[in-house]
């Protein structure tokens, strides 16, 4: 099976300065000077793929994703056109755009491709892919933020993102286009007044600097929203390339960072920053936030329904046991403890059979959705949707941990406790999620599951 | 030299739909139709601005996004494709039109003059945004009139709804003031849509109008607040009322093209026309005019 991954991950700078006048300020030249490193660095690995999340492309139907082969134009910046204008001719991997998309889609993201001569391609991705790999000696991808998406949605494209990444066994270098504080000066300014806009921005960006040497990049995921309300102008909704970026990394806390330049451009906070994935060896991750795997729709953002049902702890279910690692097992500490003697999955020939997979999440053993009953045995009200989401996370865990992944599954026998009430809830997020990617399926009413759970999967799969 | 003069305002909002369903062979992208509501608005508006004698057509689009001020394109001939970013499937239009520099700079310099932060662009390989064009294309197909395109400063990003709509009243001062010494007749567009909350789906074709409708309640009384002022020429409250509408109706008068030509014809007490209203993609529309030439001398 191919490997792909991440080699290197990258904050860079929007503005167009660096490409059209570095000369005119030590602080501009410092950042181009230091996109010249970056580019080296980038030579000097074995990448074959750069992928760009700007903030500067906003979208609104879903994520959109550049699939021109060789998008050419002319960009002029919106501000900043007395500078000159830049003529761009790229290079996009085109395979690698439609399998995201495919991926985005599959992961419940809304998202489309988008291939349009004269199409405006923004001014940081532009400026990024100029400096960065000016005789496009490798193909790019660019993709859009929707200027509704909040962090689960952010976070499953970068998901789907490195679906594609591994299934194509790219060697892919991530790179967020972005200003860290982007308080511009609102009066134009000769190049040698330049200076971080507010003392307030530069202790802040200093912070998140330092956060981001020590490897430290799912803790400012984390941070997002405070930065945003702290030092960013309203143009997209929070910190968003930082969550993208953190899950394009795993969401780990414990790369190898190195920040190559931090200068003002027109008051707004420009920095390049290297991320390896080399482990600096200290702290793990700390990640406090649901971790999803598919994105269900606009989180009811429109109606006034409160949030989800809180996850609750439920002790009323049986002895737990740690899976058997007997021949051909696959076992995971990703999904929750077998309530008998047997392993998570089993790897025969091509085909991966698991146990049955229920919600209870790892760690807590805590039910998403709630329990169906209480230590007594009184019924409780539950969310079937969450539990059905959390068990298609589950799978996807194993699967994952088999070197397999969701898209593979070929066939599912679902056992629910009560039709009646569930199946339609059940089917909703079915249709979300495994639905898209087509095994068949059987659904089964039953007495009674061992846990106070109200679904149940057993999934064979193609290893 | 006679006094120039306003002669009428609008609020002509941009939807690049419009251009989309309306099919001028400019635009690449062919459609069945849709959003007939709005279409036929802006056919009432050509209609009722027919004999109306203009020389220029003075627009602010909320879609040329400057942070460093306000900006005005400086460069007499525009011509190039517009592709929607949001909506490329939709509008890929070629344009080629002419800017009344001359008046352009004019008001620049008048806003300049009042201390505020403006800027002439004059870089020829500039692309006009797409707002600006579909507003000018639906209210004026032809193209036959010299346009000044003036940007939209984000004031409402680095301060507040009223720091935003404070530079945008002296804008639409000095806006007047300029037209008034300009010796010009001119019809001025606020390009932008009321409510702004967007679905985040698109439907297969786009224009099939069984999805179409306002994304909530909330948003359609908000808009309806809105058109009644303008109706009845409450002109002053809409303005009053502009930071809780902005807050809760996401309004795309936060780009302050609305708060600027309220200002220009000097917060008008007579009523606006309504000649439609529809939704796009949930997003709130209003068509309106304010006939100023037919109040007499002002
Ligand atoms: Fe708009």
């Amino acid at each position: 099976m191919m490997s792909g991954e991440i080699v290197k991950s990258l904050i860079v700078p929007a503005h167009p300065h660096p490409v059209l006048c570095p000369e005119k300020n030590e602080g501009w030249q410092n950042i181009r000077d230091a996109y010249d490193e970056a580019r080296r660095q980038i030579e000097e690995s074995d990448a074959d793929l750069i992928i760009i999340y700007s903030t500067l492309w906003p979208s609104v139907i879903g994520h959109q994703i550049q699939a021109d082969p060789n998008p050419e134009w002319v960009m002029v910046d919106a501000d900043f056109h007395d500078l000159g204008s830049i003529h761009y001719s790229l290079r996009i991997d085109t395979d690698f755009a439609h399998a995201w998309n495919k991926a985005n889609i599959s992961r419940g993201l809304e998202s489309r491709t988008v291939a349009y001569d004269g199409f405006p391609v923004d001014v940081g991705s532009v400026v990024a892919l100029e400096l960065l790999n000016p005789d496009n000696r490798i193909p790019a991808v660019i993709c859009s933020t929707n200027v509704y998406s909040n962090r689960s949605e952010t976070t499953v494209l970068a998901k789907a993102c490195m679906d594609v990444v591994k299934s194509q066994g790219k060697k892919a270098v991530a790179v967020s286009v972005m200003s860290l504080s982007n308080r511009m000066f609102t009066e134009p300014i000769e190049p040698h007044e330049d200076r971080i806009h507010s003392l307030k921005d530069d202790e802040w960006n200093r912070k998140i600097l330092e956060f981001l040497s020590e490897g430290r990049l799912e803790d400012i995921g984390q941070l997002s929203r405070t930065i945003h309300n702290q030092i960013r102008v309203k143009k997209v909704v929070a910190f968003k390339p930082m969550w993208w970026l953190s899950a394009m990394n795993d969401n780990r806390n414990d790369l190898t960072g190195e920040v190559l330049a931090y200068e003002p451009i027109h008051g707004a906070g420009a920095a390049v920053v290297v991320l390896n994935p080399e482990s600096n060896g200290t702290g793990d991750k700390e990640y406090d936030e649901d971790d999803v795997e598919f994105y269900g729709g606009d989180r009811d953002v429109l109606d006034s329904k409160g949030d989800e049902p809180a996850i609750q702890v439920s002790n009323s279910g049986p002895a737990l046991y740690d899976p058997v690692e007997g021949k051909n097992a696959v076992n995971t500490n990703k999904a929750p403890k077998p309530v008998g003697a047997y392993p998570h999955a089993r790897r025969e020939g091509d085909l991966i059979y698991l146990s049955g997979v229920g919600p209870r999440q790892p760690g807590d053993n805590s039910i998403p959705g709630g329990p169906i009953k209480d230590k007594n045995g009184n019924p409780l009200d539950y969310d079937i949707k969450a539990q059905t989401r959390a068990v298609v996370e589950n799978i996807s865990r194993i699967l994952e941990e088999a070197g397999s992944s969701l898209d593979k599954v070929i066939d599912v026998t679902s056992f629910l406790v009560d039709m009646d009430r569930d199946f339609s809830g059940y089917n909703e997020v079915w249709a979300e999620t495994l639905g898209k990617i087509g095994p068949t399926r059987t659904t089964l009413a039953i007495r009674a599951l061992p846990t106070p759970i109200a679904v149940e999967m057993k999934v064979i799969a193609k290893a | 030299m006679a006094k120039g003069s306003i002669v009428a305002g609008c609020l002509a909002p941009h939807p690049p739909h419009l251009v989309y369903a309306d099919n001028p062979e400019q635009n690449e992208p062919v459609s069945e139709g849709g959003w007939e509501q709005l279409r036929w608005g802006y056919e009432r508006l050509r209609d009722s601005l027919k004999d109306v004698e203009y020389d220029v057509i003075v627009v602010l689009s909320p879609h040329w996004q400057t942070y460093v001020g306000t900006h005005f394109i400086g460069v007499e001939k525009c011509a190039s494709k517009s592709v929607d970013p949001v909506f490329p499937n939709l509008f890929r239009f070629n344009y080629d039109l002419t800017i009344d520099v001359d008046l352009a700079r004019a008001i620049h310099d008048q806003a300049k003059s009042e201390g505020m932060s403006v800027k002439m662009m004059e870089n020829p390989d500039f692309r006009v945004d797409y707002g600006t064009i579909v507003s000018c294309h639906m209210v004026r197909p032809e193209w036959d009139k010299p346009i000044v395109s003036i940007s939209s400063n984000r004031g409402l990003s680095y301060y507040s709804v009223e720091v935003m709509q404070e530079m945008m009243l002296e804008l639409g001062r000095s806006t007047a003031k300029a037209i008034e010494e300009s010796g010009k007749k001119c019809l001025l567009l606020a390009s932008n849509s009321l409510s702004h909350r967007h679905f985040v789906t698109e439907t297969n074709p786009p224009e099939d109008m069984s999805k179409e409708h306002i994304t909530s309640h909330a948003m359609h009384l908000w808009d309806m607040r809105m058109i009644d002022l303008m109706r009845s020429g409450k002109s002053q409250q809409i303005i009053n009322e502009m930071p809780e509408f902005c807050e809760q109706a996401i309004a795309e008068s936060d780009g302050g093209a609305l708060t600027w030509l309220l200002s220009a014809m000097d917060i008008p007490s007579q009523p606006a026309t309504l000649h439609g209203y529809g939704t796009i993609i949930g997003t709130g529309n209003a068509i309106m005019e304010w006939p100023c030439h037919t109040w007499g001398e002002q």
